[in-house]
């Protein structure tokens, strides 16, 4: 056999192969019942700025921004948000983020104290640990503006929550979002057996 | 000649490849967090800005933007316009050829898709209130027509 028609034998498998598995890809789409099809799939999460929809492609810049799962592998992974643990991350020094400007020595003051905020209804009590957030934040950031530094001072319900105040000027912004109930919601209520 | 074909065989399947993914639904999937603020970029002519939070706050905690440089907890709450950044405020506490890479490099932050509006990206806010307000929106408009 020539090698020309050997050649065109590969050429024309390799365009069979391709073509059967665009058509799958396109086929897939239209899968009314397709698993999760109002979700992200993974292989969508964490795209890089050319094709994650806010970004411009046609902006030269664009072109030259890390993508995010560059700067993502090796750290712990979480089920939202940027789909990292970022608060287990510095726990495990995986990152250590600058707490001044100019001084890479600097740390944080960090406050070990978790408040217990009891709700009503039969979900579990918040547990509210200062340590982590005083890791990432300054008392003024969040202290009088936010939260009143008094106990029973402060109404907060997740309807607030939902509309960016209280937790929600971060938790549902940047920190982890309110679908995951279970990180604040962590303290079962002790059940009265009488 | 010999991978002649081969490599034109590989360059015409990638090709036909990549047009099937683009086929694929898209939508905005940027990251969690992102910030994007336009409210003087595109009156001024430029792309909005995007501002990138997970990529800070891998080099910072919230405390150095959030408390020494006086960002508000909120998307457009600074009025940030170049004036200040090149009077040394806000981004340009650290944009400014010293921390990170000086104002000239316009691109980086005006990198935005046009007409995108000023938002925290993938917010409970942007995706509850906001989309709600605007089905209000539409539904006034329609009963008023």
């Amino acid at each position: 056999m020539s090698l020309g028609v050997k050649n065109t034998i590969v050429l024309t498998a390799l365009l069979a192969v391709t073509t059967l598995v665009a058509m799958h890809v396109a086929m897939a789409q239209d899968d009314p019942n397709a698993f999760n099809r109002l979700m992200t799939p993974s292989s969508e999460r964490n795209a890089p700025p050319e094709s994650d929809g806010i970004h411009d492609p046609t902006a030269d810049g664009t072109l030259m921004l890390q993508p995010p799962r560059e700067a993502f592998a090796g750290l712990p992974k979480s089920r939202s948000g940027n789909y990292i643990d970022w608060s287990r991350a510095i726990e495990d020094e995986l990152l250590v983020p600058r707490y001044d400007i100019h001084n890479p020595d600097a740390n944080p003051i960090v406050l070990d104290l978790n408040i217990v905020r009891e709700v009503k209804g039969s979900m579990p009590d918040v547990v509210y640990p200062h340590k982590l957030h005083t890791q990432w934040l300054d008392c003024a950031n969040c202290h009088p503006a936010i939260f009143i530094p008094m106990k029973g001072a402060n109404q907060i319900s997740m309807a607030s929550i939902l509309l960016g105040e209280k937790c929600g000027v971060c938790h549902g912004k940047v920190a982890f979002p309110v679908s995951e109930c279970r990180r604040c919601h962590s303290r079962p209520k002790v059940v009265d057996k009488d | 000649m010999k991978y002649g074909f081969s490599s034109l065989a590989a360059a015409i399947s990638i090709g036909i490849l990549l047009v099937a993914i683009n086929m694929l639904p898209s939508s905005a999937e940027a990251e969690y967090g992102d910030v994007v603020l336009n409210e003087y970029s595109e009156d001024a002519g430029m792309r909005p800005v995007v501002f990138p939070h997970w990529f800070h706050r891998i080099r910072f905690r919230c405390k150095v933007c959030h408390g020494d440089l006086g960002f508000a907890f909120k998307a457009g709450g600074n009025n940030i316009d170049m004036l200040k950044i090149i009077d040394g405020q806000y981004c340009g506490a650290c944009h400014n050829g010293d921390v990170a890479w000086s104002i000239e490099n316009c691109e980086l932050c005006h990198s935005g898709m046009p007409d995108t509006p000023t938002q925290v990206h993938h917010s409970t806010v942007q995706q509850l209130v906001k989309k709600a307000r605007e089905d209000e929106a539409e539904t006034a408009t329609e009963e008023s027509e």
